[in-house]
């Protein structure tokens, strides 16, 4: 068990408010997370409802199965994320750092699945600029499509990216012994964040790679 | 704020389940034509609903204060105010014209 | 207090010497200071840019810059003074400064992210001043697409750069505001015994948070079509431009209000003291700080009437911004209401804060004209539009800000400003912002189209008229800049409450120890209570030292 007066900010009266204060800011940033993906929602929302024929059509080329695998993939990392903190609430040691290393694992597998398509992408001729090509009729709001398809998952890419450091910075506080079932504050934090990302994904999915999959 | 309620291993292989079934189906309802309205409409309802499972169980929001409740649902009711203006001036376009 | 007890008692500016103990200080009272110094430096670059537009448009022929220039100008003087002046100036400096000590903290919630909030503002500007040392951008503040992100010519890319990283500093100051005031009030200090400062804050922190993000992301796609032609504003692949403008003020009309709202918290503190009253409706003021945030987040298609939006959202729009006028307007008459049978005094402060409140008025006033469909198709993209936000901005959000500075100055540095120079300073600021603004509103209202660097003749005496202003409005923002500078050496030296005020921030020492606090204070009554003595309504409990 830690010496709590350690881990007590000096502004902080005790650790109960400390611990409050910081899960209440993650919250709060969570929120301007949400704004942030929300600007490229309401242009999806948009443009979808402009070009529908062309956003069914350019969704067909996105490689279903790999997306859905890539979902489940990531809600996986949820689970062993969920695992990790309830580790840490127990005040394990080694089960928290195999499950946030479980968690980094299947983050690196969703973004080599990723990066995978991004090639594919390349390769067909689907990347925004210069290159693109695309059936004359629907190529311009096609292009539209894609060029959402690559800024909204390339920022979600990025966040877990920065989700993987994050993590591996817990790894290595774990490994020195700083967490226990009093104190474990940035495991639940990195957690809620990993989350967040986690159900941007739930909403990109159907978005991107699931119009008119019917037609 | 969160209540350090410490869930069983058991609820979260629960929710875990659920995602994953809720993920294959819709990935199947997509293969089905329910008119187009619809399937956008289910797609997602079924992405809110695993929204909503990972903010309360997994981000323990269930188990957490008032407070956590306001914030983790005001970042969503404002994007609803974005998007909803700007498609009523987008959907709106061709009633009484435009201004410009 | 003697003369020497200020040297020899140890507070937060004296604890610690050396560049290191500020570049890496967590003290919020420190980090304030870097801000203020930071702030000011671009309140005088803005300046310098809207000198040269003004000295431009003292004739009417384009004689003294190219029309490509003058649009660098105006642009660079917009995003000077919002992005990197009015937006941080009072949450920045005096927020961080006063929120803690206001609700009885030693610090905020998180005095590294404070710091961190600093460098990081830091960053943006070099970038957006890196812009303006290689060419600048033309844009106009508002970056519409697709001149932003196809056809421009300039360094867009690197200010839009410049502005998201500064919105982050934005972000994390509202955020540790918001979660300060939550979780660390001291005992007793009950939400509706909060200064109305700190409602003001508050209020303003949501809409850090809230709004800041939609315009960091409208700028990275805005970036991203430039540098790797992803296009989605772009009209030949059948792109809305209207989107941009859309996410684009979603978060820039609140932004106003970012603006707009500490000042008015300002407004309310100094107020009180120098009516020696209680605010009149602090309950309806305190609503109102929070109406003003939600509602302002309601309006910004009225930037759009004209751009191209559907009727039936500017219709939408124009009400609701009729209906946000409303607690602007409770504000302005409970604060009339508190004077009405108090005990005045017309310090300097006070001369800034019925200053605001003429000014504001107007201001606001002239924002229902441009509210109405009708009158804005003839009025906007005219002065009168530059007329109706310059006195709001800077006849109200700057004016709140130097009355705050006044107001607070003997507290943050231990000496008293001169007070003479200082209603001087006020009063030629006060003349010199009505000659420079107040013939807009009739160059617009005649048709003055803004961001032109050339007008028909006949506008030419009211544009002198506003250059001369100018020129007195300069001379008002240089004397405190002087006598402040000039006070920190060889001012009288403050007590605890030179003002006798009522705020927590006023039963402690002048300058503050660096936990603002030696005791915890306990609170038991409301903010203004100035029918009673400071020891009834606060006693101190254990030493707050930990």
């Amino acid at each position: 068990m830690s010496d709590l007066s350690i881990v007590r900010a000096h502004q902080f009266d005790d650790i109960e408010q400390q611990h409050d204060a910081s899960w209440i800011g993650m919250w709060v940033f969570l929120g301007t997370e949400v704004m942030f993906f929300g600007g490229m929602f309401t242009g999806y929302t948009l443009y979808r409802n402009a070009y529908p024929q062309a956003f069914a059509s350019a969704s067909n080329h996105l490689d279903i199965w790999l997306g859905t695998i890539n979902t489940a993939v990531l809600i996986c990392s949820s689970f062993t994320m969920a695992l990790a903190v309830r580790s840490a609430q127990l005040g394990e040691r080694k089960p928290i750092i195999n499950f946030l290393l479980l968690t980094i694992l299947l983050g690196a597998v969703f973004l080599g699945i990723k990066f995978t398509e991004y090639y594919f992408k390349f390769e067909e001729h689907l990347v925004p600029g210069a290159a693109f090509n695309y059936e004359a009729s629907l190529a311009r709001p096609a292009e539209i499509f894609f060029s959402f398809y690559f800024a909204m998952t390339g920022m979600h890419a990025l966040h877990m990216i920065i989700g993987i450091g994050l993590l591996t910075v817990l790894i290595i506080k774990a490994r020195r012994g700083r967490f226990s079932a009093v104190y474990h504050t940035p495991v639940e934090l990195v957690g809620l964040y990993w989350h967040f990302v986690d159900i941007v994904w739930i909403f990109l999915f159907p978005l991107l790679y699931l119009v008119g999959r019917h037609l | 704020m969160s209540s350090g309620h410490v869930l069983s291993v058991k609820l979260y292989a629960v929710i875990f389940g659920s995602l994953i079934a809720l993920t294959l189906t819709t990935t199947g309802v997509a293969f089905m034509d329910l008119g187009r309205g619809l399937n956008a409409v289910i797609a997602l309802a079924i992405a809110v609903l695993k929204a909503l499972l990972v903010i309360l169980y997994f981000m323990h929001a269930r188990y957490s204060s008032r407070l956590t409740w306001v914030f983790a649902g005001a970042g969503f009711f404002w994007l609803m105010i974005l998007i909803g203006g700007t498609m009523d001036d987008f959907l709106t376009r061709n009633w009484f014209g435009t201004l410009g | 207090m003697n003369e020497q007890s200020i040297e020899r008692r140890e507070h937060y500016l004296n604890v610690n010497y050396g560049i290191r103990s500020w570049l890496f200080t967590t003290d919020h009272k420190r980090i304030a200071w870097l801000y203020l110094l930071s702030v000011t430096f671009f309140f005088f670059i803005g300046g310098f840019f809207a000198t040269l537009i003004r000295l431009e448009l003292l004739t009417p022929q384009g004689d003294l810059v190219q029309a490509e220039t003058y649009n660098k100008l105006f642009t660079m003087h917009g995003v000077t003074m919002v992005f990197f002046f009015l937006i941080p100036s009072i949450p920045a400096v005096l927020g961080n400064f006063l929120v803690p000590m206001m609700i009885g903290a030693r610090d905020l919630a998180f005095p590294r992210l404070n710091l961190a909030s600093w460098y990081i503002f830091i960053l943006g500007g070099l970038f957006t001043v890196a812009a303006a040392a290689a060419g600048g951008v033309d844009t106009g503040w508002t970056f519409y697409t697709p001149y932003s992100s196809i056809y421009s010519n300039t360094h867009v890319a690197l200010t839009v750069v410049g502005i998201f990283i500064t919105g982050f500093s934005s972000i994390l100051t509202g955020l540790n505001f918001i979660v300060t005031i939550h979780t660390m009030r001291a005992p007793g200090m009950t939400w509706f015994r909060l200064p109305l400062f700190i409602w003001a804050h508050y209020a303003t922190s949501i809409i850090f948070i809230l709004g800041t993000p939609v315009i960091a992301i409208a700028l990275t796609l805005v970036g991203l079509e430039r540098i790797f032609h992803l296009g989605i504003f772009d009209p030949a692949l059948g792109g809305d431009p209207l989107l941009f403008q859309h996410l684009f003020w979603f978060y820039s009309h609140p932004a106003v209000y970012i603006m707009i709202l500490p000042a008015m918290g300002v407004v309310s503190e100094l107020i009180a003291c120098f009516s020696r009253k209680r605010v009149f409706g602090y309950g309806f003021v305190a609503f109102s700080s929070l109406a003003i945030a939600v509602l302002g987040f309601l309006v910004w298609g009225h930037h759009m009437f004209v751009a191209g939006q559907s009727v039936h959202a500017g219709m939408v729009f124009s009400l609701l911004s009729f209906l946000v006028a409303i607690p602007s307007a409770i504000k302005v008459f409970n604060w009339t209401a508190t004077l009405h049978k108090g005990s005045v005094s017309y310090n300097a402060p006070m001369l800034y804060a019925l200053g605001f409140i003429g000014l504001f008025t107007i201001g606001g006033l002239t924002g229902l004209f441009l509210a109405t469909l009708g009158i804005d198709i003839h009025v906007h993209d005219t002065y009168f539009v530059i007329a109706h936000f310059h006195y709001i901005m800077v006849g109200g959000a700057v004016m709140g800000y130097l009355g705050g500075i006044h107001f607070w100055w003997p507290k943050m540095t231990g000496r008293i400003y001169p007070e003479v120079w200082a209603r001087i300073a006020a009063l030629v600021i006060f003349i010199g912002f009505n000659l420079t603004f107040f013939p807009q509103f009739i160059l617009g209202y005649l048709g003055m189209p803004r961001r032109y660097h050339v007008y028909p003749p006949e506008f030419q005496v009211l544009n002198v008229m506003s250059t001369a202003g100018a020129s007195i409005l300069a001379v008002g923002y240089v004397l405190p800049l002087l006598y402040l500078m000039w006070s920190l050496r060889y001012g009288a030296v403050a007590g605890a409450n030179p003002w006798r005020a009522r705020g927590l921030e006023w039963q402690t020492a002048s300058p503050p120890p660096t936990d603002n606090f030696d005791r915890t204070p306990i609170v038991t009554e409301g903010a203004y209570a100035y029918e009673k003595e400071p020891e009834e309504i606060y006693t101190f409990g254990k030493p707050a030292h930990v």
